[in-house]
């Protein structure tokens, strides 16, 4: 005998699911907010979700799920919208991933469920980032939080970092009933979340209560430890008792061109220029002690393609910069950041100088930036990362006179942990060395995820491998085979 | 939040303060640092540990009174805390038995050198320390380095204490005596720093400065306190705080350094006004006190 057909919530007709427009994001207009800090992105209403869950398909084998690195059950989700159970809804991504409200807003879902949503073939793929951010936030605007009834293990992990990786990691521990604590190098937490992304893309209120809530799950954090220098991982382990450890430190170093005139004043790594803003509130100085340089009315660039550049010249025109432009050495469809995020900086009159990058930076006799001497460039045939690789074209150079420059170019791996912890196998880049699956080291009890395995990548990818750590330490402490 | 067990003048606007903090006790080697934020609204600044206790789980920092930071910091007292302190941070000072070792320290500077001096006397060194400071009361750490020393000379720049001149005109002393000289380390102002190095780099003697520029998180991951060794970038918090003398481009360091004046100095002005309003208010306190109980308090 057959099962019954699964009867749908959903009462519009398959066929004229694919008539109905996407629902767009209700967003602050944008010759308003390239003057604030604030969120761009405003949220969907409930009548405005409900309308774009109906757009599902309601697929037989649905692809979204598989494209997702934590496994979000999207169509079990987006049916409990249908339905109007938003709480429902967020308990349901909620078993996959513990930051949803943060993943609705920071995830490039065109390269995960939305790239992979059928409806993308033929018109705008379901709204799968703004639906998991709408129940999310749904779910915070009535403080209704779910913790785990499980009895203690007895068995105690650290985490190194919290970042995405680590408190996807955290989050999932605690639910099998481990002890888990978080170590944090900075004197906030949330790793990149905090001081990377900014408030206007991701406001600090929506990590704090997404911590608050771990805290209430069970998950302890201690702030200003920097493992490597303040303890050891074997420290942890040998006299502070730890039967684990997941390393998710993040990617560290910020890389620099190597090219004249970097040391001029006026010229940040993208880290140090958005730590400022976003981890000390330099844009309140004096409020707040930390200083940053004058934007107002100047000229400024950011150099790189990614969500870090972006991020980092948009805060510049927040800051007051007259002119604000992102040099980029590949064209636009090469651009690694998220589509959303060069649709919002276009919007808000963002410059982009694509095939273009600088050769050296031009400075006065005082040491402040003045301008810098780009070159065109033209693609040629495909580099190792299957991007067609910038050629520089002989005798295109040109000047642009600038106050600000922000290298944006990517990140080498901090070696704190690694030049401390004997026995750590890490790749010739200095990553640590991880199994792609178990996300176990060469250390007996260590596991690492996150950028400091990959490299620099994205916050659904770091969280990928926090839950896929958990999972593996989970099984290790149950059966203690290494 | 940190705890201040002790906090004691060790010369006007110099102050030391022995800090609760047991992890950072426990691993701290001479040379390495903290970085420190006072309160919520506060940035995070770098100071060298002068020593610490790993027994009690202190660590003792010594602070001049610069900008805004250090003043609010020096405001504090014996029971106050400090909202987040971190380390330790940097490689430690490279110590071995070198043979004879200048270690020269200039202000606030010598309390910096004085671990190390300590570290390399153990080590087996015969350590000759120069200690300057413009004053007679600024001079700071004498017995300590004392203590720690074969020889000690000390310098005031003015002639009020001890024999008149700058530190570098006892290295100057010492090189054309003869003083076989295997290195020389230097902690001070960037200018003293400098004039050491251009000295000793005649004399073909290995010199080593700790520097202390801008920094936010101290683990190499912003990158602000980026130097220029032999015209290459190298980040003070994770490759440093030492450098090899010679090799630093020390116009670069006193460029960088002077990125923030304008607002430090704004910083600063606004500070000085709310303290001054504070006492003012303070006062008037006091007043109406002594009103409402008719001055028989």
């Amino acid at each position: 005998m057959t099962p019954p057909a699964k009867v749908s919530a959903n009462p519009v007709p398959i066929k004229e699911r694919m008539k109905m427009p996407r629902q767009h994001m209700i967003e602050q207009e944008p010759e308003v907010r390239a003057h604030n800090f604030k969120e761009v992105n405003l949220g969907y209403s409930e009548e405005l979700a409900r309308a774009e869950a109906k757009r599902c398909l309601e697929c037989a084998k649905p692809t979204c799920i598989d494209s997702c690195p934590v496994f979000v059950k999207v169509p079990e989700f987006v049916e409990l919208i249908v339905k109007g159970e938003f709480l429902a809804a967020a308990a349901k991504i909620r078993e996959d991933n513990v930051l949803p409200a943060i993943t609705g807003r920071v995830c490039p879902q065109e390269d995960h469920c939305e790239g992979k949503c059928l409806m993308a073939k033929k018109v705008e793929p379901l709204g799968i980032g703004y639906l998991g951010r709408f129940v999310a936030d749904y779910e915070q605007r009535m403080g209704v939080r779910v913790l785990p009834k499980v009895a203690p293990t007895g068995r105690k992990v650290a985490i190194v970092g919290s970042g995405p990786a680590g408190l996807t990691a955290a989050g999932d521990l605690v639910q099998k009933g481990h002890k888990v604590r978080v170590f944090e190098a900075l004197h906030e937490l949330g790793g990149v979340l905090v001081y990377g992304i900014p408030e206007f893309r991701l406001p600090k209120q929506i990590i704090k209560e997404q911590l608050d809530y771990m805290r209430d799950m069970g998950v302890e954090f201690e702030t200003d430890v920097v493992v490597g220098k303040t303890v050891t991982i074997s420290e942890l382990m040998e006299e502070e008792g730890y039967d684990a450890i997941f390393i998710g430190t993040g990617a560290g170093l910020p890389q620099f061109m190597g090219i004249p005139g970097e040391h001029f004043n006026g010229v940040y790594s993208a880290n140090e220029f958005l730590t400022r803003i976003n981890l000390m509130h330099a844009y309140d100085f004096p409020k707040y002690d930390q200083p940053l340089v004058d934007f107002r009315g100047k000229n400024v660039a950011v150099i790189g393609g990614g969500n870090t550049a972006l991020d980092a010249i948009r805060s510049s025109l927040r800051l007051g910069a007259g002119k604000a432009f992102i040099i980029y050495r590949r064209s636009e469809v090469e651009m690694p950041a998220r589509i959303e995020e060069v649709k919002h900086a276009k919007q808000e009159g963002i410059e982009f100088h694509m095939l273009t990058a600088p050769v050296e930076f031009l400075g006065d006799e005082k040491g402040w930036l003045t301008g810098a001497r780009c070159i065109k460039m033209e693609l040629g045939e495909p580099d190792s990362s299957g991007r067609r690789r910038p050629v520089p074209m002989a005798g295109s150079e040109y000047e642009i006179p600038l106050s600000v420059a922000v290298m944006a170019i990517g990140t080498t791996a901090n070696p704190l942990i690694q030049s401390t912890t004997p026995g750590l196998q890490t790749n010739k880049r200095n990553y640590i060395v991880a199994d792609e699956t178990t996300q176990r080291t060469s250390l007996k009890g260590v596991f690492a995820g996150g950028d400091i395995v990959t490299g620099g990548a994205t916050v659904i990818l770091a969280m990928g491998a926090g839950r896929r750590a958990a999972k593996s330490i989970n099984e290790y402490l149950n059966t203690g085979v290494w | 939040m940190f705890k201040i067990l002790h906090a004691e003048f060790l010369a006007p606007g110099i102050k030391r303060f022995v800090i609760e903090a047991p992890r950072i006790a426990r691993k701290q080697k001479p040379g390495q640092f903290i970085i420190l934020r006072v309160n919520e609204h506060g940035e995070r600044i770098p100071l060298t540990i002068e020593k610490s206790d790993p027994e009690r789980g202190t660590v003792n920092i010594v602070v001049q009174s610069i900008g805004k930071t250090t003043h609010l910091l020096n405001s504090l007292n014996t029971g106050d805390s400090i909202l987040d302190l971190v380390g330790p941070l940097g490689k430690p000072s490279e110590v071995e038995n070198f043979g004879t070792v200048v270690v020269m320290g200039g202000g606030v500077g010598t309390a910096m050198a004085y671990p190390t001096a300590a570290a390399l006397k153990r080590a087996g060194n015969k350590v000759i320390s120069i200690v300057g400071a413009r004053s007679k009361d600024l001079v700071i750490e004498e017995d300590e380095m004392r203590e720690v020393s074969d020889v000690l000379m000390v310098t005031t720049d003015d002639g009020t204490y001890a024999d008149k001149g700058f530190v570098t005109d006892k290295l100057r002393q010492l090189i054309d005596n003869g003083t076989r000289i295997d290195l020389v380390l230097a902690v001070g102002p960037i200018p003293m720093m400098r004039a050491v190095a251009d000295m000793t780099r005649k004399e073909n003697i290995r010199t080593i400065v700790s520097l202390n520029p801008i920094m936010i998180d101290g683990t190499g991951m912003c990158g602000g306190c980026r130097v220029l060794i032999d015209g290459k970038s190298q980040f003070a918090c994770v490759d440093g705080p030492e450098f090899d003398a010679h090799h630093i481009d020390f116009a670069v360091l006193v460029q960088r350094n002077a990125m923030y004046r304008d607002a430090e100095k704004r910083s600063m002005e606004l500070f000085m006004h709310e303290c001054e309003a504070q006492k003012q208010a303070e006062l008037a306190g006091q007043e109406s006190d002594l009103a409402v109980t008719g001055g028989k308090k």
